[in-house]
């Protein structure tokens, strides 16, 4: 959990399986990236997705990751990126 | 329109307004067109929804008419003279790049409840946009995604091997470029700035506007002078 998180920081996100409705693909999980943007509070859709609230909000987030981290066998060079927007429950500070 | 956690709006359009079943005439029915589709279990759950909330008055069929023909007037030619003013005027790019709810709102699109990212592409970096999860899509400006954005496919090959997804598309990247996939995960949608192509500074707007194709605010091909 990382609320307090700004462009810059390395994080790694959470590497867990739960059940429903989960917005981190399964290819980030587990992995290294580096913040870029803070995209403010909203609601949380795996709660939005069973019928609650979806409070309280969640602070969005893109981060950057190195291709060459995600895919063992990435076939590109080791500058390119994936960036991707994950909610602060799935991020800590790496 | 929020349109995760409705996994099956993109054919929610495609039927439902156009089949009679109540046919007022007596006359023995035509045999079914061959292209006629079958209800899937899905589809028969959004018809199903849909008649309840018109049965319970929460929305009108002529509402639900009127946002379907919303979504279909919306074409890339939004997207495409949102691009041509940042390519003319620094001040609305710089605003555009910012702020992009507010600077394709003012240029008459309507993000609802919905973000909107605009991501540059320079000399050293090349975007192009994916939903993995589904099959968001920067529908306000660009209209309703085309086939192969919705595609397991894409979807799955452009965030593992995005330069040779890209070469399919018959778009070469240098190696010194920086390839950079946006998986819209969120409630942000994001839209591709392409660079002016070279040998265009005489071209007038309406040249220009024809340049800039859905493909290229995408990420995967490049506006050709």
């Amino acid at each position: 959990m990382a609320k307090d998180l700004s462009p810059g920081d390395r994080v790694r996100v959470r590497d867990d399986y739960p059940a429903g409705h989960i917005r981190t693909p399964v290819y980030v999980r587990g992995k290294e990236g580096v913040v870029t943007r803070v995209f403010g509070d909203f609601k949380n859709p795996e709660t939005l997705a069973i019928g609650r609230d979806g409070l309280p909000l969640k602070r969005l987030f893109e981060v950057r990751f190195r291709q060459v981290d995600l895919w063992p066998n990435y076939n590109g060079p080791e500058t390119d990126t994936l960036d991707i927007d994950i909610y602060e429950h799935w991020l800590s500070k790496a | 329109m929020h349109e995760h956690g409705h996994h099956h709006h993109d054919h929610s359009h495609d039927h439902g307004h156009d089949h009679g079943h109540d046919h007022p005439h007596a006359a023995p029915h035509a045999p079914p067109a061959k292209d006629e589709k079958i209800h899937s279990y899905h589809q028969v759950l959004g018809l199903a929804l849909k008649e309840l909330l018109i049965e319970k008055g929460i929305v009108t069929a002529d509402e639900i008419r009127k946002a379907i023909e919303f979504r279909d007037s919306i074409t890339p030619a939004l997207g495409a003279s949102i691009v041509v003013r940042a390519w003319s005027d620094p001040a609305y790019k710089r605003r555009l790049l910012e702020n992009g709810t507010e600077a394709v709102n003012e240029m008459g699109a309507n993000m609802g409840d919905l973000k909107l990212v605009v991501v540059e592409n320079t000399p050293e970096v090349h975007n192009v946009i994916v939903c993995t999860l589904c099959s968001c899509y920067p529908r306000a400006v660009l209209g309703l995604p085309p086939s192969w954005y919705k595609s397991r496919e894409y979807r799955s090959r452009v965030v593992r091997e995005p330069r040779t997804v890209l070469k399919e598309f018959g778009t070469a990247i240098p190696d010194k470029v920086e390839v950079r996939v946006h998986d819209s995960t969120a409630d942000m949608r994001y839209l591709v700035l392409p660079m002016r192509p070279e040998g265009t500074q005489s071209m007038g707007r309406d040249a220009l506007e024809k340049l800039v194709t859905r493909d290229c605010m995408v990420g995967v091909a490049l506006p050709k002078a």
